[in-house]
């Protein structure tokens, strides 16, 4: 994994709100590389930054200082054009509230991203399909989203995040709107999905949900404060839980 | 834990010898809690006095074999009945530590949880990726054996466990946080931490300044570049 090039690379990252005596440090010092094939959770109680440090990495938002490359592209000093481009090829979002978009059916809402991207109607649906039905998700192609669960739509919402080639996963709080059984299958699928080359980062407060990814970085007032590494699943339960 | 209740619940499937009862066990419940042979003996030898099993003769290969009694049976089927008992909780260290460090001179309690916040999330992390293992196992072969979906549950069971804990953590945190927010009394536990103490980039001592977005930016001198560059 580590001779591999990282997807995000978050380098000495700064985010300040306001100025002067109101002067807000959202994020300070933050750096962070996601590699192909890991699932890392940042997990913090609300304010500590998390969800700035997501938008950030989606190019959703600028740092006041630092770096941020997505794949071999620096994302502050991309252009508006490259900026977008970016985000359409290389970059996926997952929300606490799926935001499919309602008159479209699962598929149409996997195969748009495509069809932004240039690519015919066409083959984009004929690629959104082939990516629900490597999720399991094959059944749900024609249904618009008010007919399906909550978690079939975030399931959708995760297909359409990688559709193509995408590697990059940013989720914040997905299983938020979902009940703890339901929660569990998506993540099942974010980690699957990463378990098959994406890199993905996901934000969470639920600890049970942060214990799917590979690597928990703790965030507390905007700096990473701690992180923990996955040990050998084998080693496990024979006393030799070891710390990072 | 009941080794006791235990190997009854297995010799109600049939007669079994010692080291045969201590497989099933571990199977069972994933080596969890990992049973000796010695141990396993010493329990038969009790329930054989107190007259819940009885030696019955041997196998092919010379192994005593060990069969459960009706009031073996009968013993078992109260073990199942009658809930585990939670009014008197086992000695909890963690619960224990926590409060020890309230107030601790030199002792930051934040540190302290955070210290276990990352311990136990890593367990969490572990018991996960082996639980999504046991479900491949499970809902994946078909064969749904036994001895699979009752280490499914242990492990769950652990997931569920670890997971209260760190839910404790952080509402221990978040509670100390609004109490010195709320209380600026003066406290031992704002005194330098003592140099041999590990040193962590953390925020203030919990008995300081409230921590969080509104903090002034002079608490964070570690903040590097050029705020506002952009």
């Amino acid at each position: 994994m580590s001779t591999q090039q990282p997807v995000l690379q978050l380098q000495n990252l700064a985010r300040v709100h306001g100025a002067g005596a109101t002067e807000v440090h959202a994020l300070r010092g933050i750096d962070l590389a996601v590699y192909p094939g890991e699932l890392v959770a940042v997990m913090g109680p609300s304010g500590s930054g998390k969800s700035t440090l997501l938008t950030i990495a989606g190019g959703l938002d600028t740092p006041s200082s630092g770096r941020v490359i997505v794949e071999d592209t620096d994302i502050t000093t991309a252009s508006v054009k490259e900026l977008a481009a970016l985000r359409r090829r290389s970059i996926g979002y997952v929300f606490q509230d799926y935001n499919l978009i309602p008159a479209l059916t699962a598929a149409e809402n996997v195969a748009l991203p495509r069809e932004l991207d240039g690519t015919s109607a066409r083959k984009a649906r004929v690629e959104a399909v082939a990516a629900l039905e490597e999720m399991g998700l094959g059944h749900l192609a024609d249904r618009f989203p008010d007919e399906m669960s909550g978690g079939q739509q975030q399931r959708v919402a995760i297909a359409r995040a990688l559709v193509g080639d995408r590697r990059l996963v940013l989720a914040d709080e997905p299983t938020g709107a979902l009940d703890s059984e339901t929660g569990e299958s998506v993540l099942a699928l974010l980690r699957s999905r990463c378990d098959a080359g994406a890199a993905g980062v996901l934000v969470t407060h639920e600890p049970r949900f942060a214990a799917w990814a590979d690597r928990v970085v703790f965030l507390r007032d905007g700096a990473i404060v701690d992180q923990t590494v996955r040990s050998e699943a084998d080693s496990l339960l024979s006393g030799q839980v070891a710390d990072a | 834990m009941s080794i006791r209740h235990g190997l009854l619940a297995l010799l109600e499937r049939g007669p079994r010898y010692g080291s045969q009862l201590r497989t099933e066990f571990e199977s069972r419940t994933g080596s969890t809690w990992p049973l000796n042979v010695g141990q396993v003996y010493t329990t038969l030898n009790r329930l054989e006095r107190d007259g819940m099993v009885a030696q019955g003769g041997e196998d092919a290969a010379g192994h005593t074999l060990y069969a459960i009694t009706d009031s073996g049976r009968a013993e078992l089927r109260t073990w199942f009945e009658k809930p585990v008992d939670r009014t008197s909780p086992a000695r909890d260290e963690l619960a224990i530590k926590l409060a020890m460090a309230v107030g601790a001179p030199g002792v930051d309690i934040r540190d302290v949880i955070q210290s276990q916040r990352r311990h136990t999330v890593k367990a969490m992390q572990d018991y996960t990726r082996l639980k999504a293992r046991a479900l491949l196992a499970v809902e994946g072969g078909g064969s749904r054996e036994r001895d699979d979906v009752a280490w499914l549950l242990v492990l769950e069971q652990l997931i569920f466990q670890t997971e209260a804990e760190a839910r404790w953590l952080d509402h221990c945190e978040s509670r100390l946080i609004r109490l010195s927010a709320t209380t600026a009394v003066e406290n031992p536990a704002t005194a330098p931490a003592s140099p041999a103490a590990p040193s962590t980039p953390t925020a203030p001592v919990v008995s300081g300044t409230p921590a969080g977005p509104g903090t002034p930016a002079s608490q964070h001198p570690s903040t590097t570049g050029t705020p506002g560059a952009r």
